[in-house]
């Protein structure tokens, strides 16, 4: 049980695997709206058809106090199986994709097109006016590549959320 | 062997009955027709009927309250539903075991705005511990196991599944309970030893400890209140009682502080406040418990037992968590103890104890005696005097009544005392005093109520009637809602806005129009006539007592003070003791 008694806000990112059952994504977003707990992003898929189960990573925020209860509120909630801190148990990759359409003519296209191949974006739809960028990275890549697109004739964006997993041997 | 198959309604009724379930609170409705007709043609299972569903959950949790059983309810579709979320409500705050079976319109029309349609799993998902729509019939026996399972095991609470009418007429399987394993829900019972082992450390080296026990060891089973009885005097150290968690340490004992709390007792709070050592016991540190959290037994260390892993660190932090069930926790701490040899501090606990002496001989619950106005704590005197070596179970509503009531009544054992301590929910005596009359018919049932509170479920007098559940409703009729007069005039300068009620019913006229009994005390010299009337009575009885208007329920803590910034009468200042940031407080 960590003993920090500061009021520091930490970001935590949280692991849930649920059973793919109706209802069970909204008992999850319930909880944190109910209980007034932050969501930074969250993202659901299934992960195992076999056994019916689904992952969850939800990005949360809160002081060490907050964070614990968070967890053990998930933990209570019936079709709940396990709870990973994936920010507490060491080093975890976390990558988020993102597709990015830009339109713009002349300079602005040649210097949107520059900057998506430093950033390895690639382009998934091209028109004389537009392009469209998919960008795999961390959620601040991601950010980095949409604030420099802003400048470029960025028109739409739409994001994942975050998805992660533990380093390592260990499985969940 | 072909399977034999079954009526969606033929299984539920089975599921029920294999489950134990004796009676079932409800109201019919289009969408639970089918359940009614196959109710109708069994003799197993007892049918209370309600007059509005919201009752019908009350009347389960007394059942459940005061039995140790899960509580069973039978509602409608839509407005069915919808009027039962606030008895959901407060079963999940309370931690009451109850399974509601609701109707929903048929598959093919759910999402079309059917009449008497409403998405109940939906509305119910927050004020449930957990909800299951059941749209194919062959899930349904073990969708009802797994409900019971989930109501009854770990922190208890209220499990609603919502069943619509074609799944009832469809013929199914039945399974039974023992094939029924739940696939991820394993509340952990017993305790890590190692926890125990700390704990039991702690609570030996303590110089001054005392035990803060609540609603979970009712929920435990008997069996807890026992251990912790036996442990607490084992210990000689002082035990305070949360507003759910009276009865679980006997009143009578010497090592009783009496409840904590805003209404607490003054040696409670400051022995709350000075202790060093705290053990938890099944409570969860609720607002109306801690106060101000920042002053909150400062410099003590915490024990904290309870069943739910969320409870730990929610409010207050502790210092050795010890997750299980209160039973099982006692039981590994009182071998352990005896084990170890542990012995508490004699010389320091003496010390303790005669602090704890002084502060008991404020007489905290002192008011002025007088022969002119029934004060209402001496109407709860006369009646404790008199249902003294009477078996009795006594419910309230919610307000000043119910804080006196928990002040002046004592309670010797578990399951003897309901009330709606988390939502605090007014109309809840009545039902909930029903469900208990159900469940011990020869018991003397008292509902100590406010004649404000009791207007919220006076219905409920007809379903006493027609079962002949002879429950008493003890009504201190001060003409206001006390509890709000009484903020009002301490916090708002007296302004008492809505909280006088001008027109209210004559209570002798109403329970004999209901085909009960009504009674009436205006004058000192009438009350132990009056109760005495009450107790003999075998039927439903209303008793209206005329008491004081302007009598304030202390102690009281005021709200964002701590512990030891109590008020304890009329005479202590007021308008100084809330801080402005304790009057948003609720």
């Amino acid at each position: 049980m960590p003993n920090d008694l500061t009021n520091k806000i930490e970001k935590h990112t949280i692991a849930v695997l649920v059973d793919n059952e109706p209802g069970v994504l909204a008992r999850v977003i319930g909880l944190f709206s109910g209980r007034g707990y932050n969501i930074e992003s969250l993202t659901v898929s299934e992960v195992d058809k076999e056994n019916n189960l689904s992952r969850i990573t939800v990005v949360t925020s809160g002081t060490r106090m907050i964070v614990e209860q968070i967890k053990a509120q998930l933990e209570r909630l019936v079709p709940v199986h396990r709870v990973r801190d994936l920010t507490d148990e060491g080093p975890c990759i976390e990558r988020e994709l993102a597709l990015v359409k830009v339109v713009g003519t002349g300079e602005r296209r040649n210097e949107a097109m520059r900057i998506a191949g430093i950033f390895n974006a690639r382009v998934v739809d091209a028109t004389l006016s537009s392009f469209i960028f998919e960008l795999t990275g961390t959620a601040h890549e991601l950010g980095d590549f949409i604030g420099l697109m802003s400048e470029l004739g960025l028109v739409e964006i739409s994001r994942t959320g975050v998805v992660a997993i533990s380093r390592g041997a260990a499985g969940f | 062997m072909a399977e034999q198959l079954l009526s969606g309604a033929e299984i539920i009724l089975k599921a029920l009955k294999d489950q134990g379930v004796e009676v079932i609170f409800g109201y019919p409705g289009g969408a639970v027709l089918p359940i009614y007709d196959a109710l109708f043609k069994q003799n197993d299972l007892r049918h209370i009927l309600v007059r509005h569903e919201q009752a019908a959950v009350h009347a389960a949790e007394g059942y459940a309250r005061s039995t140790g059983k899960v509580g069973c309810v039978l509602v409608t579709s839509g407005p069915g539903a919808t009027n039962a979320v606030t008895g959901l409500t407060d079963a999940l705050l309370d931690s009451i075991p109850l399974v509601c079976i609701s109707g929903q319109v048929p598959t093919h029309l759910i999402g079309n705005d059917a009449f008497q349609e409403a998405d109940t799993t939906g509305i119910t998902r927050s004020c449930t511990k957990h909800n299951y729509l059941v749209k194919d019939v062959a899930n349904l026996a073990r969708t009802l196991h797994e409900a019971f399972l989930v109501a009854r095991s770990g922190r208890p609470g209220p499990v609603l599944i919502d069943i619509p009418k074609d799944v009832q007429f469809n013929e199914g399987p039945y399974v039974a309970p023992h094939e029924v394993r739940h696939k991820t829900y394993r509340p952990q019972v017993k305790p890590d030893l190692a926890r125990v082992e700390e704990a039991i450390d702690l609570i030996a080296g303590a110089k001054r400890p005392i035990f803060y026990v609540g609603g979970g060891v009712v929920n435990s089973g008997p069996l807890a209140s026992k251990l912790l009885t036996a442990f607490v005097r084992m210990t000689g150290y002082p035990c305070t009682n949360t507003l759910m968690g009276l009865g679980t340490f006997p009143a009578s004992d010497p090592q009783f502080l009496g409840m904590l709390g805003m209404h607490g007792t003054y040696e409670a709070n400051l022995a709350m406040h000075g202790c060093d050592v705290m053990i938890a016991v099944g409570a969860r540190f609720d607002d109306r418990v801690t106060g101000k959290i920042a002053d909150f037994a400062p410099g003590s260390k915490k024990i904290h037992i309870d069943i739910d892993p969320s409870s730990i660190n929610k409010n207050v932090r502790v210092d050795v968590p010890v997750i299980g069930d209160a039973a099982h926790v006692l039981e590994d701490m009182i071998r352990l103890w005896k084990a170890r040899q542990k012995r508490p501090d004699q010389a320091a606990l003496r010390d303790w104890w005669s602090q704890i002496n002084i502060w008991r001989k404020r007489d905290c619950l002192r008011y002025q005696k007088t022969d002119k106005i029934i004060k209402p704590q001496y109407a709860l005197e006369r009646l404790r005097e008199a249902i003294r070596g009477v078996d009795h179970y006594i419910t309230t509503e919610v307000g000043q009544h119910q804080m006196w009531a928990a002040q002046f009544l004592p309670f010797d054992q578990p399951n003897r005392w309901l009330t709606s301590g988390g939502l605090g929910t007014m109309g809840y005596g009545l039902p909930a005093a029903i469900g208990v009359q159900i469940a011990h018919p020869e018991a003397l049932v008292v509902d100590v109520a406010g004649e404000a509170s009791i207007m919220m479920n006076i219905q409920e007098m007809s379903t006493a009637v027609q079962y002949g559940a002879p429950v008493k409703v003890f009504i201190l009729n001060n003409q206001y809602m006390g509890m709000v007069r009484q903020w009002q005039e301490l916090l708002h300068g007296s302004r008492y806005s809505e909280s006088q009620l001008t027109s209210m019913p004559d209570f002798i006229k109403l329970a004999e129009a209901f085909g009960a009994v009504g009674l009436r005390a205006t004058k000192v010299s009438e009350l132990d006539d009056v109760i005495g009337e009450m107790i003999a009575t075998r039927r439903p009885v209303i008793v209206d007592i005329a008491v004081d208007p302007t009598e304030n329920c202390f102690p009281m803590i005021p709200g964002g003070r701590a512990h030891n910034e109590m008020l304890l009468g009329p005479a202590d200042r007021t308008e100084d003791s809330t801080p402005e940031d304790g009057m948003v407080l609720v």
